[in-house]
């Protein structure tokens, strides 16, 4: 029985590092897509696609959402949604501060949009912290525009609406 | 039983490792893309501070072929392209490669300390909002533009683009 245990051990040694190999591959993978989780771990609810929010700031009605760029302050004066502020890099604490500062004074059930478009969505550093900051902070509605590539591709190229300045 | 442990164990630590240091700087690349002129246009001159308050200007790299990458320090997937920039103007700087960096940063200061850290050998100013305007809108980073010994715009890249794309259309202007 001793022969036999022995005979396999290098089997089972060589299985187990298989396994741990397995075991890593997937976490480094899992490691791989961390620079993208952040905006990719705001829930799909509070997502709001380009195309939808252009209807609500065209559309007639008197109550419209508060939106907010959280990203680049130079990317927002080339071109931002009109009626929309600039309110600090959500990336930096200074940014949020910024942020935290010009909603301090809202009803928390406002409607707040945020939005950066600064780089592919897996790879914005702002927008999570942004929408993060609002929950923390009560807000209840809190939506962040889906843009998939940058703002230039998914908003200025699509002929949507634009307003330039700081 | 307790040496397979420790050898599993040991594996996850270091492709762990291994695999925090890849994921930081990963970045898709894309290798299509490109917007190529054939009617090229006369890239905008600029006159703006560099990281060291000094002006730097394109025109007074005329005669050399340019990449013109705006980019900045918290934009992960221009800290991807950095080092493959690096390499690039050490392997073609000689044949009249010259790649100048436009930091839209909101302050000079993280640009300094970038330049240290990542080794860069390569002038970079500071733009604005001006800069991005005179090359139609910087609107997403990065954005690299292709330059020939005229000044003309040969390609423009919007998002990270693999740096063999870069050095195919490099080679061909040298």
């Amino acid at each position: 029985m001793q022969n036999v245990a022995d005979r396999f051990k290098p089997v089972r040694t060589f299985a187990l590092f298989l396994l741990s190999c397995l075991l890593s591959c997937a976490f480094a993978l899992a490691a791989r897509a961390q620079p993208g989780s952040a905006a990719s771990s705001i829930p799909t609810e509070a997502l709001i696609q380009p195309e939808e929010l252009v209807r609500i700031v065209q559309s007639g009605k008197s109550a419209k959402p508060l939106i907010l760029q959280v990203g680049s302050n130079v990317l927002y004066a080339q071109a931002h949604i009109p009626g929309c502020e600039y309110a600090g890099a959500g990336s930096t604490e200074s940014g949020r501060q910024q942020l935290r500062k010009r909603v301090d004074a809202l009803p928390r059930n406002q409607l707040i949009v945020l939005y950066c478009g600064c780089c592919p969505w897996s790879h914005c550093p702002n927008v999570n912290p942004a929408y993060q900051e609002l929950r923390a902070m009560g807000f209840t509605k809190v939506w962040v525009l889906y843009i998939a590539s940058n703002f230039g591709t998914d908003w200025v190229d699509k002929g949507y609406p634009i307003a330039k300045g700081g | 039983m307790k040496k397979a442990v420790l050898l599993i164990l040991t594996v996850i630590v270091v492709l762990a490792v291994v695999a925090r240091r890849v994921g930081r700087d990963w970045v898709p690349v894309k290798v299509h893309g490109a917007k190529r002129s054939d009617n090229r246009r006369l890239a905008p001159d600029f006159s703006l501070p560099d990281i060291n308050g000094q002006r730097l200007s394109l025109s007074s790299y005329l005669g050399k072929v340019i990449l013109l990458d705006f980019w900045a320090t918290w934009c992960v997937p221009c800290r991807g392209e950095i080092p493959r920039f690096v390499e690039l103007q050490n392997k073609y700087g000689d044949r009249g490669l010259q790649i100048i960096g436009i930091s839209l940063d909101d302050s000079p200061q993280p640009v300094r300390d970038f330049y240290q850290q990542f080794k860069m050998n390569y002038p970079v100013a500071l733009g604005g909002a001006k800069t991005g305007d005179l090359y139609g809108g910087i609107l997403g980073l990065p954005i690299g533009f292709v330059i020939d010994r005229d000044g003309r715009i040969y390609a423009k890249h919007i998002g990270a683009t693999d740096i063999s794309v870069f050095e195919k259309e490099v080679k061909a202007l040298l």
